[in-house]
């Protein structure tokens, strides 16, 4: 096809600057004119008609936006699975999906049933496979038994750990590291080298001490980050570059590993988000992992209405739920709060606190039995009688 | 007229005088009523209270039973108790104020702080629980009072409603004297209003008493009087109010007058809340726990979600669904026995008198059922009365008039989920018993015909029926709020009606065409495809071209086999539909194209030529469907599932052939050769891989089965034009039904210690056969182990089904609580309207409704520059 000369180009931009239409909407325009090469004509014709059209579709003030996106969110949730499946791409990794998913993203759960993080790395790193597996390698946690063998012996009161020389080399760690890190989290022991061996002496006769020691040594995290049970390296078909998928998830922690692209690292934790990043990236990641979940169902929800939920959660600058200790337990009026969840303690507390109801929102206004404030309801015109318009 | 509205309701806690004041009898005897059977005064029945019998009149207002509202009376307590629901709060307040002067525990300048503190917040609306959390934790470990200098010592709260100080336990009148020494300037550093509460209040002296009204009693079948939960505990607590009382004077010892202190708190609490935890409930003589006070309010049932959110009405029905596909899809068939129970109010004026007075007149359906006066009286229209009534009728009076064919009533299903679960249909009135529908619009409600039962509401008010009219109507619903696509369309035998009709060039004759447009309101025929030896010929897709508006589009059919490249036009499959000024050139219509939820075509019509348009596209193409299928003939039996014997053997080859690569595996797994995925232990990886071998044969099964079949088989039509069923469902009728799973693997529960499934295989046996694999088909049978296994995948889906429907529906009432007082303003904003927090500048961030935006894009530029082009050119 032609390329649609820079000149044409700068008309239509001045062309689409006439009309205030939403910054996507002009950009796609652009992209279509560029495409079928259009006149000045025909590019003021369709930019005008696509602004008549856009104005029409605007939302009618007084809408129900809410309910309706609780609707077009709620309604498909009976369409859809209860079970755990593997993560589309990396069948390695087990995630949660379906229903589960969707309410723990809602609840705002501070620990997902399976986190998981998707790290992109730098453009340094990201095409040598080695370099990608050296970088997973300093980010899964390696206990003491994915390396050595542990062996107590009860007689004389000590734990004897045997490495594996080709694991070691694996994770790029030395019996020296080894020994340690091991000397510095135990106490009340004495950490020798013999040979090729890490003889762990408890210092005070007792089998008690020995099994503790035991269990803490097996807990020991030698290298990597603690929560990152697994990584797997794999080569991204589309980009070409490598790409680390982990068990588990820290942002805080893997944003700051040399090689990680922190800037395209993501996380499924939204809470973690939040407290790493902030509320407008948390109030992205909830956007971002509602419409996934949904989309990997294969249910079609507008994308405005996980934002005004998402907007919901976040609009006073933390991260509220949806349910009782969140949004809906910390709505003013006293009998929506009566309505929902905790009827008898909202109205207790409400009469010591002296609170005014003021009838504001929905469910008050139909449990005292007046017309709601939203559609038609909303509209405080009156004909006049008698008058002629 | 403008309305009054309430303003707003104000919470506060009940003082003694206040109770007393507002109370219009002192209730001394737990007796209710005498021999007699009339109320004695002073009882808990006192007629001062209220009434509740028929033909009696309240003592205080003189209404009568409806009119009087009820008035409460009091109890005076003869020793204070503890309110429940605020003991708690009273164990807070004791360590939070000095023992001694009832001072809180905070120099004056420290207590200003925090109150200036929980003003501020309260001013900004934000909540400021954790301001008096921190007051009460500051408070507690302060040792000495900085106002006198009395040492305190901690209170020990004991739940329910004990209060320990050290040893010592404090009586309710210790913890009420301590209370009405808070000075109201400490108050607002605990959150209280002093306007609204004084602490010693959360302590009873008097116990108002609920009027009759709220607790009426009912005469059993046997004459006998059955009293209201509320009553039974309010004599309780009067009975031992009054031993009390007597043992008092009377000059009993401590310990016995403590006893009864103590049971008369009990009877309170559970008065007030019959589940704290610490007390048994009190229970009914059956055995039954009291429904008291707190159990009335809370819950699905409770007065707030089952009275005041959620109300009965009138002017409603209900009965049994069937289809009818030849009403419009915005019209209802009402029984007539409904039609003739519902009505609708007709305002006598003076223009329409001459027309009221004939439905008066009338003997048959539409008449007036009742009368209704200037003075608010009803009259029912009987025969005997026709013809006064009519002669006295005057404007201002209200006939109610029977439902009729024309009149608009809120057709619903529950569970209503979204808001096309409620939609305004006008109404027919039909013979027979059940509400018909046409079955276009089953998928918006997600109705079906096997017993579904639904509700018709009829709106009275004249607002009520212009907002159903304009806002409710089936064709304002056809696109969906959720995707912006058409959520109305064709099902079942539509689509493959249409199939069938437009599928390849099928010739009709002059005479066929007539018979299956004769429901259609068509006037002209197109000039015929074919003339052969003077015989004119039209193609099916002429016919349906008939129902077409003037659109043009092209895309791809369901039908669609997804080949590498298209060929459009070219499609070998009749599969690339074009439709050019409102003739179907290429291709076939299948569910892509009519289907609810797909549409293609109905959203086209939608946004060029409008809702009525589409409306009356979806009653065509539903008619045209159904006579286009009767003339084919379409039907489904067993028969239609047989296949050759040359393909049963080729299947049971494949899938033999499955088995042994599976046996291999296991092999290869118990002798250590099989190589373990990245990530995965052996065991997974075996499963992953026996699963993707059987997998594999049941598809390879399903393909022989489908090649036999051919495209003529009714089953395969159905489900490739997308009807009904899948081609999986084929397979496993014709074919091979597959592994069952439980959990995602295959079935492994069963016996643990010999680690099998089933007794009739070997302990240990990893085969295909004895972890749920069913190699028959549904035709041929399944053996009864293949059987059992079956069931067990079957019931895990019935589980998992039951548990969803509870937690999505709990999801979303969650999610409507959250989301329900959202407004988009004026201005485009979003705002919350209790609060008035802005959620978003600009709703969806380009504020576009998702209902007309074409299938979620704020304008829909490819069609608007097709447009363009064609006009210029």
């Amino acid at each position: 096809m032609k390329k649609a000369n820079l000149e044409v180009i700068v008309v239509y931009e001045e062309l689409l600057n006439e009309y205030p239409l939403p910054s996507s909407v002009k950009e796609e325009i652009k992209k279509e004119l560029e495409r079928i090469n259009a006149n000045e004509d025909i590019a003021r014709k369709v930019v005008e008609r696509c602004y008549q059209v856009y104005l029409t579709n605007l939302m009618e003030p007084g809408e129900a936006a809410g309910i309706v996106a609780a609707q077009s969110i709620g309604e498909p949730g009976t369409q859809m699975t209860m079970r755990t499946f593997h993560y589309a791409g990396v069948a390695e990794i087990d995630v949660t999906l379906g229903l589960p998913r969707l309410i723990e993203i809602l609840d705002v759960r501070k620990n997902p049933s399976t986190p998981m993080m998707t790290i992109k790395l730098l453009p340094e790193y990201a095409q040598d496979r080695d370099k990608a597996t050296e970088i997973a390698n300093k980010i899964e946690a390696t206990y003491i038994l994915d390396l050595a063998d542990l062996a107590t012996d009860i007689r004389r009161m000590r734990i004897i750990i045997s490495p594996d020389e080709k694991a070691m080399k694996n994770k790029g760690i030395t019996l020296e590291e080894i020994k340690k890190k091991v000397e510095k989290s135990l106490k009340n022991v004495e950490v020798e080298l013999v040979e090729d061996k890490i003889v762990v002496q408890v210092t005070e006769p007792s089998y008690k001490l020995l099994m503790d020691t035991l269990d803490k040594l097996k807990k020991l995290v030698l290298t990597g980050i603690k929560e990152i049970r697994r990584v797997i390296v794999r080569k991204d078909e589309q980009s070409g570059e490598y790409v680390l998928y982990t068990e588990g998830s820290n942002l805080r922690k893997v944003m700051k590993v040399k090689g990680v692209d922190a800037r395209r690292t993501v996380t499924n934790n939204i809470y973690e988000i939040y407290e790493v990043l902030g509320i407008e990236a948390a109030r992205n990641a909830v956007i971002r992992e509602a419409i996934s979940t949904l989309e990997e169902q294969g249910l079609e929800v507008n994308i405005r209405h996980i934002m005004l939920v998402a907007d919901v959660m976040t609009a006073d600058g933390e991260l509220r739920q949806i349910g009782r200790h969140g949004v809906a337990g910390e709505k003013q009026s006293i009998l929506a709060r009566a309505a929902f969840e905790m009827t008898v303690n909202n109205l207790l507390e409400a009469a010591v606190r002296g609170d005014v109801d003021m009838l504001k929102g929905i469910t008050e206004n139909i449990i005292v039995g007046q017309p709601i404030k939203l559609g038609t309801g909303d509209v405080e015109l009156v004909l006049k009688f008698g008058s002629k318009f | 007229m403008i309305p009054k509205r309430i303003g707003g309701i104000k919470f506060e806690v009940l003082s003694p005088q206040e109770i007393r004041r507002m109370s219009a009898a002192k209730i001394i005897t737990p007796e209710t009523y005498d021999d007699d059977g009339y109320p004695i005064e002073s009882g808990l029945m006192d007629p001062k209270l209220g009434v509740i019998d028929p033909g009696l009149r309240c003592k205080t207002c003189g209404g009568k039973a409806g009119e009087c509202p009820g008035h409460f009376g009091h109890i005076e307590l003869a020793a204070p108790v503890i309110h429940v629901g605020y003991a708690k709060l009273i164990a807070k307040l004791l360590n939070a104020t000095c023992k001694e002067c009832g001072r809180i525990l905070l120099k004056n300048e420290k207590r200003d702080e925090y109150i200036e503190k929980i003003e501020n917040k309260k001013r900004l609306n934000q909540d400021y629980e954790d301001i008096i959390k921190e007051v009460f934790r500051v408070t507690k470990s302060v040792k000495v009072c900085p106002h006198c200098g009395a040492e305190q010592i901690e209170i020990k709260f004991e739940k329910p409603t004990s209060y320990y100080e050290g040893e010592h336990k404090l009586t309710p009148k210790d913890v009420r004297e301590r209370l009405e020494k808070i000075p109201d300037e400490d108050l607002p550093a605990f959150g209280m209003d002093p306007k609204a509460v004084r602490p010693e209040w959360m302590v009873l002296t008097v116990l108002p008493v609920p009027p009759v009204t709220v607790r009426p009693s009912i005469i059993l079948e046997t004459g006998q009087r059955s009293e209201d939960d509320l009553t039974h505990k309010l004599v309780d607590i009067i009975r031992i109010n009054q031993r009390f009382l007597d043992n008092k004077e009377g000059g009993a010892p401590q310990l016995i007058l403590e006893d009864l202190w103590e049971l008369l708190q009990y009877h309170v609490t559970t008065y007030l809340d019959n589940e704290v935890s610490g007390i048994p409930p009190a229970r009914h003589r059956s055995g039954r726990p009291l429904k008291t006070l707190a159990q009335r309010l809370k819950g699905k049932e409770g007065r707030f979600r089952g009275s005041l959110s959620g109300k009965r009405v009138n002017f409603s029905a209900r009965t049994v669904i069937s289809p009818d596909p030849n009403i419009s899809i915005n019209e209802v068939g009402v029984p007539k026995i409904v039609a003739e129970e519902l009505t609708v109010p007709f305002h006598v004026t003076e223009k329409n008198i001459e027309e009221a007075r004939e439905l008066v007149l009338r003997t048959e359906h539409p008449k007036a059922n009742y009368i209704i006066r200037q003075d608010g009286r009803r009259i029912k229209v009987l025969d005997t009365n026709r013809e006064e009534l009519a002669e006295k009728l005057e404007p201002g009076m209200i006939i109610e008039r029977q439902l009729m064919d024309g009149d608009i009533v809120l057709f619903n299903r529950q569970p209503s989920l979204h808001r096309m679960s409620i939609m305004a249909h006008y109404v027919r009135v039909l013979p027979y018993k059940t509400f018909r529908l046409n079955p276009a619009v089953c998928p918006p409600y997600n109705a079906d015909f096997d017993g579904d039962e639904m509700n018709l509401h009829v709106p009275q008010s004249l607002e009520a029926q212009a907002e159903a009219k304009i806002l409710m109507s089936v064709q304002e619903h056809i696109l969906s709020p959720r995707f912006g696509g058409p959520i109305i369309g064709g099902i079942h035998d539509h689509i493959s009606g249409l199939y069938l009709l437009t599928r390849g060039e099928k010739l009709f004759t002059r005479k066929e065409v007539m018979s299956i447009i004769k429901p259609l309101n068509v006037s002209e025929l197109p000039k015929p495809k074919y003339v052969k030896d003077g015989v004119e010929y039209w193609t099916g897709k002429q016919i349906f071209s008939m129902i077409l508006p003037k659109i043009t589009i092209e895309f791809k059919a369901e039908i669609c086999q997804g080949c590498d490249e298209c060929k459009k036009e070219n499609c070998e499959f009749d599969a690339y539909v074009i439709i050019k000024d409102g003739e179907l050139v290429k291709g076939t219509i299948d569910e892509k194209a009519v289907g609810a939820f797909k549409g293609i075509v109905i959203d086209e019509i939608i946004r060029k030529y409008g809702k009525d348009r589409a409306k009356k596209f979806i009653d065509d193409m539903t008619q045209l469907a159904i006579r286009a299928i009767m003339y084919t003939g379409f039907s489904f039996g067993i028969s239609d599932e047989d296949i050759p014997e040359e393909a049963v053997k080729q299947i049971h080859e494949v899938i033999a052939e499955a088995e042994k690569k599976v046996e291999k595996l296991i092999e290869a797994y118990k002798k250590g050769n099989l190589e373990p995925m990245p990530g995965r232990s052996l065991e997974e990886t075996l499963e992953m891989k026996i699963m993707q071998v059987l997998g594999k044969a049941r598809d390879q099964a399903g393909k022989i089965a489908s090649r036999f079949l051919g495209m003529d088989n009714s089953a395969v039509i159905m489900a490739v034009s997308g009807a009904r069923g899948s081609m999986l469902n084929l397979t496993q009728m014709a074919a091979c039904i597959g592994q069952q799973s439980v959990r995602g693997e295959r079935i492994k529960r069963g016996y643990s210690y010999t680690n099998r499934t089933l007794p009739h295989f070997k302990p240990g046996d990893l085969g295909a056969k004895a972890r749920g694999f069913v190699k028959s088909s549904y035709k041929e049978g399944l053996s009864p182990v293949e059987y059992f296994f079956h069931a067990m995948g079957g019931r895990e889906g019935l589980v998992d089904t039951a548990v969803r429907t509870s937690q999505s529906g709990y999801l979303q009432r969650r999610l409507i609580n959250a989301l329900q007082d959202l407004k988009v303003e004026y201005d485009g904003t979003v705002k919350e309207q209790t609060s008035g927090m802005l959620v978003q500048f600009r709703y969806g961030e380009d504020g576009v409704d998702p209902t007309k935006s074409f299938r979620g894009k704020a304008v829909d530029i490819k069609r608007i520059i097709k447009e363009v082009l064609s006009e210029e050119s």
